[in-house]
């Protein structure tokens, strides 16, 4: 583009005297102000429990998408439930960052066995996963069951087994795991009965 | 009918006057440094609801993590070991914006509408009219905004203002497991902080205290300190903290000058343009420049 020494005066005038005006506060933008928009309006809210301890906060997880046939749900945001007597609403900062190990890339989604010396992970069924365990647990119990102590006491105790329950059982399942677990003789486990 | 969800008390500037007939309630957050653990539960839940996420830093030696505020972190738990009458204190002051009531970012950003307060006192930045200048940095007497290397704009805590504005807490408050942050009007805040001073100083902290430094018009961002008397003790909290004088000198005295200055240069030029009238070239120069310009 050929630009003459006039026209360069003209843009350079023109640029100026605008860029003098806009400053002076006649800008032709509209004086608005507006928050950020409340981003929950229409999430969907679903109540939950937090995953990680046995004080078992409750929390309210917000997905997008009105669970329309088309539409994708995706978590968004995470808060505490402040209807939860547990926590009324607040949270600590493992459950206040929820949000991030919902879409964590190493979260575990399902049932995984590595194998007697191998170094990988291989995904299994749940049912398969199920029968593994109780395998496990019988064949140990088995051997390790203290029947009697050295006065010659009943005691069966099976102190080479530790189960660890959910944080989202409720009372019912709680009682449930308790009665399970002792009448097999179990010593260490925890569930929030603990609490 | 102002297309906003919060009145607007001020607005950067700005020089017309905002309408402000309507009352609204002023809130506050007011943080209970006495009742802190530093779990830093009012971090994460920060960046979870602002949908910002800091680098993951290493560890410095000490439990500030991350050691300052930056772009991503709008609140950092700053953790100050003091000794005390021979007992060891462990300090730790939630840090962030003040919200103050005479806002100093505010007052140097020449931005118009990048830095907004509203009338129950937040103070928001409005990051797509800010101009990346850093002049709210030296505004501030807490040193707060951060500008972010990614697209040169300033951030900083905005109370949730989202939230606020549909009558929720900020995501802070909501959070905090030990009840140290609580949120509400500010006189009630006032009225909760005096409770827990009475408290404080029948546990033996004489000098138990609530910071609203009078010196920015109060805050909406309120410490129950135990040592009121001297808040330098929680990681420098200042004093008596007020907006730089050479802000207020430049934004206050020397504005119109500055006007009265351009004022008198544009008169300046059509008295010279119409007593002297043009710079004539002649035609023959005209023609040999245009010459040598062609290519």
């Amino acid at each position: 583009m050929k630009v003459t020494r006039r026209q360069f005066f003209k843009i350079c005038a023109t640029g100026m005297g605008s860029s003098t005006v806009a400053l002076m506060g006649f800008s032709p933008t509209l004086a608005l102000a507006e928050v950020r928009s409340f981003k929950l309006t229409h999430a969907q809210e679903t109540r939950n429990t937090c995953p990680y301890c046995s004080v078992a906060c409750g929390v309210l997880v917000y997905s997008m998408g009105d669970k329309s046939k088309n539409v994708e749900s995706r978590i968004i945001h995470i808060e505490g439930d402040p209807d939860n007597p547990v926590n009324r609403g607040t949270l600590c900062p493992k459950g206040a960052g929820l949000l991030d190990m919902v879409h964590s890339q190493s979260r575990v989604k399902f049932p995984e066995v590595r194998l007697p010396g191998s170094n990988d992970w291989q995904r299994i069924s749940w049912d398969d996963a199920i029968s593994r365990i109780a395998k496990h647990m019988k064949a140990d119990r088995d051997a390790n069951l203290v029947e009697k102590n050295k006065d010659g006491l009943t005691v069966n105790r099976w102190n080479t087994f530790g189960f660890l329950a959910s944080s989202a059982a409720s009372n019912e399942p709680g009682y449930l795991s308790h009665k399970i677990l002792r009448a097999l003789g179990a010593v260490t486990f925890d569930t929030q009965a603990r609490i | 009918m102002a297309l906003q969800s919060l009145d607007i008390k001020q607005r950067s500037a700005t020089t017309t006057a905002t309408p402000s007939v309507r009352q609204t309630v002023e809130v506050a957050k007011l943080i209970d440094v006495t009742t802190c653990i530093g779990c830093k539960a009012c971090q994460a839940a920060c960046m979870e609801w602002n949908d910002i996420r800091d680098e993951i830093g290493t560890c410095s030696g000490v439990y500030d993590n991350p050691t300052d505020l930056t772009e991503n972190s709008w609140t950092v738990m700053r953790f100050a070991e003091v000794e005390e009458a021979g007992k060891l204190e462990w300090l730790i002051r939630k840090d962030g914006c003040m919200h103050c009531a005479d806002p100093g970012c505010l007052k140097a950003c020449p931005s118009p509408g990048a830095i907004i307060q509203y009338s129950n006192g937040i103070v928001d930045f409005h990051e797509e009219n800010c101009i990346g200048c850093g002049y709210c940095i030296t505004g501030c007497p807490f040193n707060v905004p951060r500008i972010s290397k990614k697209d040169g704009k300033a951030y900083k805590c905005t109370l949730c203002s989202d939230r606020v504005a549909v009558g929720q807490a900020p995501a802070c408050v909501k959070a905090c497991p030990t009840g140290a942050l609580h949120f509400g009007a500010k006189e009630d805040m006032q009225d909760y902080a005096a409770s827990r001073i009475i408290d404080l100083k029948s546990r033996g902290y004489d000098q138990a205290g609530l910071y609203d430094p009078p010196g920015v018009g109060g805050t909406h961002v309120m410490y129950v300190l135990h040592h009121a008397d001297r808040p330098g003790l929680y990681s420098g909290l200042p004093k008596d903290p007020s907006i730089s004088p050479l802000v207020s000198l430049w934004k206050g005295f020397a504005k119109p000058l500055a006007t009265v200055a351009m004022a008198a240069v544009a008169l300046g030029s059509l008295f010279h343009y119409v007593t002297k009238g043009p710079n004539e070239v002649s035609k023959q120069l005209e023609d040999e420049l245009e010459k040598e310009d062609a290519p």
